[in-house]
């Protein structure tokens, strides 16, 4: 199953760093989530974006996760040469990752 | 009991210009704030200023201005922005001169500056940069531009003294939401960590504009997209306890919901226990949501550890320039003969010479996004395109440089594979940013004055 059938992204960036939201549509479907996307994972998927660290942040409150990229924007938002300086497609990136649910 | 209402009707410089208007007459609102500074923006603006020391305020101001001053007058709405960018006192003449032209009166201008350690960057020389190894000195012949980022303390003054209209420049984007609220409530950080930690959420909140009220949202059949067109700009409702509702302007576009305010709370946020602002170091890992009414949803319990010691001073230079090009091959080979141009196109900057630092072949509509494996991945077995745009994006050191590439990939046409069309080629300077940290005390706020 692909992860976009349960749950939604937002990609945010600060310099070279990318950060990439991971919110259940349902709250139920958190702890479930925490269990099957992890920071490797993630860090497998953008391997051929993604050249740094992948740290993953939990928020409890919300019942989200939070993946924070580092050396994913091209040198950063300011200066890559990318179409998407911004790596604001890279949530959808995230939601096309295949998970066994 | 006593509530604030405070909307943002910009969330970047180039934001939708109406949703200021409609915010004041439609919003109820207390005060109305937009959010114009991107990170860049100010070595932009410093530039206009050198130019002419009556600009150096961010691009669409005037039209900004001239669509919200009268209005706010007679609502008696309070305008806060960031607007000021490299020049505040010029924004501030702007003003006046609207307010002539449109016959308003009786408003009381402030600007907030301080941010901007430019005329003294030499200081920081010695200092190590955040963004690569090194000192601040080594780019010394290319920097534009250094401003701070200050918190509420300045607007908060501002306010005291009665001001209608608040104009910064650098100030840390939640500030803007949380001053008004520091004057409203008297609080302070020692005593009201929990305040501080809700008004920072809120002004997180608040700074991209509709990006919390269903913008940047719609994926269907998931995410529905609900009148874009008019699209609503975001209003908050603090209580004094720190609780506030997210909502926006009856009858605009959008939603709010839970889900919607959940993709801002994480935008841009790191560490979601410590997101650093000058003002505090807020906590929004307990912050919790709940809808209580249609486009109405309660925020609660995000507080707040402290201040950072230093401040965050943001320094633009002149990196490099950047020239690409695009065509659009069609057919069901067109990606196979975008490639075969994208290797041609690669092999005639040697050819020609030119001195290229970094060079980055995309072939749109299969991987300029993601590159391969995700877009195979997406693919599938069709890897069949009626169309493919290849684009070729290369960084030079000097603008001569970028113009010998842009009219190499012009020849493109006559000597690569058939059937493209649609050539276009654009040079870009890149003016970067990088950042160091200095002691609070040497960054000195000040707030200056005028009638319109």
């Amino acid at each position: 199953m692909k992860l976009r059938e349960i749950a939604h992204s937002r990609g945010g960036d600060k310099g070279d760093i990318s950060n990439l939201s991971l919110i259940p549509y349902n709250e139920a479907d958190y702890e479930k989530l925490k269990e099957k996307v992890t920071a490797e994972l993630v860090k497998d998927h953008f391997s051929e974006l993604c050249h740094g660290n992948v740290t993953r942040y939990e928020v409890p409150g919300i019942c989200a996760l939070n993946f924070v990229l580092d050396k994913a924007l091209g040198g950063g938002v300011l200066k890559s040469l990318a179409q998407d300086k911004h790596g604001k497609t890279y949530s959808a990136a995230l939601l096309e990752m295949d998970i066994d649910w | 009991m006593k509530k604030v209402r405070i909307a943002n009707g910009a969330g970047y410089a180039g934001d939708r210009l109406d949703a200021g208007e409609i915010l004041i007459r439609n919003g109820n609102i207390d005060y109305l704030t937009f959010e114009c500074l991107a990170e860049r923006t100010i070595g932009l603006c410093q530039r206009d200023k050198m130019h002419d020391p009556n600009l150096g305020y961010s691009r669409l101001s005037e039209e900004r201005l001239r669509r919200t001053l009268g209005p706010a007058k007679e609502y008696g709405v309070k305008i806060i922005s960031n607007l000021g960018a490299a020049n505040p006192a010029a924004a501030i003449k702007l003003i006046q001169r609207i307010c002539d032209e449109q016959g308003i009166q009786g408003l009381k201008l402030a600007a907030v500056i301080g941010d901007n350690v430019f005329d003294h960057v030499a200081d920081y020389y010695d200092y190590d940069v955040l963004e690569f190894p090194g000192k601040l000195g080594d780019i010394r012949d290319k920097l534009i531009s250094g401003n701070a980022y200050c918190g509420a303390e300045g607007i908060v003054e501002a306010l005291k003294n009665g001001a209608d209209v608040v104009i910064t420049g650098r100030v840390a984007d939640p500030a803007l939401a949380l001053a008004p609220l520091r004057y409203e409530f008297g609080w302070t950080l020692e005593k009201n960590p929990h305040q501080f930690g809700q008004g920072i959420l809120a002004g997180h909140l608040l700074e991209c504009g509709p990006q919390s009220t269903g913008g940047t949202y719609a994926d269907p059949p998931y995410k529905k997209a609900l009148d874009l067109a008019h699209m609503g700009f975001p209003i908050v409702e603090f209580e004094e306890s720190g609780d506030f509702i997210i909502t926006k302007p009856k009858g605009t576009g959008g939603e709010v919901t839970p889900d919607t305010v959940k993709e801002q709370l994480l935008y841009e946020i790191h560490d979601p226990t410590a997101y650093m602002t000058p003002d505090a170091i807020a906590d929004f890992s307990h912050a919790t949501l709940k809808q209580v009414g249609q486009d109405q949803v309660l925020v609660v319990g995000a507080t707040s550890h402290g201040r950072p010691e230093k401040l965050k001073v943001n320094l633009c230079y002149k990196d490099s320039f950047t020239c690409e090009g695009g065509v659009t091959y069609g057919g069901s080979s067109s990606l196979q003969r975008a490639q075969i141009a994208g290797e041609m196109v690669k092999e005639r900057i040697k050819i020609m010479g030119i001195d290229a630092d970094e060079v980055r072949v995309d072939y749109i509509g299969f991987n300029s996004l993601y590159k391969d494996k995700i877009s195979r991945m997406i693919c599938g077995e069709n890897m069949v395109f009626p169309e493919i745009r290849l684009r070729v994006a290369i960084r030079v050191k000097d603008y001569a440089a970028a113009v010998k590439f842009r009219d190499e990939f012009d020849s493109l046409y006559g000597s690569g594979p058939f059937a493209c069309g649609g050539v276009t080629m654009a040079i870009s300077e890149i003016i970067n940013v990088c950042s160091v940290f200095v002691d609070r005390s040497i960054i000195n706020v000040e707030v200056k004055y005028w009638e319109a």
